[in-house]
């Protein structure tokens, strides 16, 4: 089984998701950006609006429609902290 | 029925009524508490990562933001106080109130002037009734604040305070509008169940502990540190003053919750009393009844045999 990154979606009223995921999509003001398993530290602000895809093992995924968003990469895992986060209504894959 | 008799137990009636009202908000209050509580707790993973995020934002970036920057000179200061929208919760808002005004008394003794930002119709209702100047006021969800809530009251601060940053001297800068150089917040903290503390504390220029314990990793930015310090610094202070709504929350419901608490004993005690006393005078009225008979009785008997 591929590596596993520690990943934690944190609203500001409550922690959202919180697990072990193969990937991590979202898009930064940058551009749209892949995190993988020992990726570099990163600091980046999410697009507005953004959805940030959480890729399971197994195929799964899990998606959030996130506004206000942080991504923060370290190396204990990823951390997006988010104003808002709600499930993405077509989160089929 | 004597009418002392009947006086009591309309005063029995109301007390047991009030003893109602009072348990009811009792318990209202004691539910409410734990909510806040736990959503205390629910805002602080955010909180903790908010602060490591730009712990390390400032290990890497230029600190030169406006936010961050203490004045040279503070000519203004904001002071936003906590209040509850309702009464009944014993001295809570009247706590907080009073911090406040210490806190205005001790700006103004450094020659500082205090902007009063109002949160809570009590607070709004004080100040109103002596004449004094609010700023801005927020009313209507003290006891259940929504990060929403925290954020308008963030907007309105920053702005008040950015403006600031360009009034070079006594006079206004460029856009007529007098800033603010300090941002102060009086909330209530919540130390237990039966302590509640109002407490002031400062939300900008924040300080953040550039502390350098262990080496930071080189963490790369999208987009560049200072655009990204612009974005999370007011998301940061939103959050403490979101913190400070949700503790003033809870300790509002732990205050009224101990007032309610004593009201309800009282009641018990006055219904306690009255229906003593109600007991005694209706035994009077008996005790008096009956020897009025006998005596007449005594009296009818004394005359017969007399005959």
């Amino acid at each position: 089984m591929a590596k596993q990154v520690h990943v934690e979606l944190v609203a500001v009223e409550k922690k959202v998701w919180t697990g072990e995921a193969e990937m991590v999509v979202a898009r930064t003001t940058e551009g749209e950006i892949g995190v993988l398993p020992g990726h570099a530290p990163l600091l980046g602000q999410l697009a507005e609006p953004g959805q940030v895809r959480i890729k399971l093992s197994g195929g799964e995924q899990v998606a959030y429609d996130v506004a206000g968003g942080f991504l923060s990469v370290t190396a204990e895992g990823v951390t997006i902290l988010a104003e808002e986060a709600v499930p993405a209504t077509a989160a089929t894959h | 029925m004597p009418a002392q008799v009947r006086a009591l137990r309309g005063r029995i009636r109301s007390a047991k009524n009030m003893k109602k009202i009072t348990k009811a908000m009792e318990l209202v209050a004691t539910s409410r508490i734990a909510k806040a509580q736990a959503r205390l707790e629910a805002s602080r993973p955010y909180a903790e990562a908010i602060t490591g995020v730009l712990t390390a934002l400032s290990a890497n970036a230029t600190i030169d933001h406006p936010l961050l920057t203490a004045r040279q000179q503070v000519r203004r200061a904001g002071v936003v106080v906590v209040t509850s929208d309702r009464g009944l919760a014993g001295g809570y808002s009247s706590n907080a109130i009073r911090e406040a005004e210490s806190l205005m008394e001790r700006l103004r003794r450094d020659g500082k002037e205090p902007v009063l930002y109002v949160v809570g119709r009590k607070g709004v209702a004080y100040y109103r009734f002596r004449n004094v100047a609010i700023e801005a006021s927020w009313t209507g969800f003290s006891e259940q604040p929504a990060f929403d809530d925290a954020r308008t009251i963030g907007e309105t601060l920053i702005e008040a305070f950015t403006r600031s940053a360009e009034d070079a001297d006594a006079t206004a800068g460029p856009d007529r509008v007098l800033g603010l150089d300090e941002l102060h917040i009086v909330y209530t903290e919540f130390k237990s169940l039966m302590t509640q503390t109002p407490v002031p504390a400062i939300i900008g220029p924040m300080e953040i502990d550039k502390q350098s314990d262990g080496v930071l990793p080189a963490y790369e930015f999208e987009p560049e540190p200072e655009a990204l310090l612009d974005a999370l610094l007011p998301k940061y202070i939103n959050t403490r003053i979101y913190a400070a709504l949700v503790e003033s929350s809870a300790s509002e419901s732990a205050a009224r919750r101990r007032a309610m608490k004593s009201a309800t004993d009282n009641a018990e005690e006055a219904i306690e009393k009255y229906t003593r006393e109600m007991n005694s005078a209706r035994q009077a009225g008996i005790t008096q009844e009956i020897s009025e008979i006998v005596g007449g009785a005594n009296a009818l008997a004394a005359a017969g045999s007399e005959v």
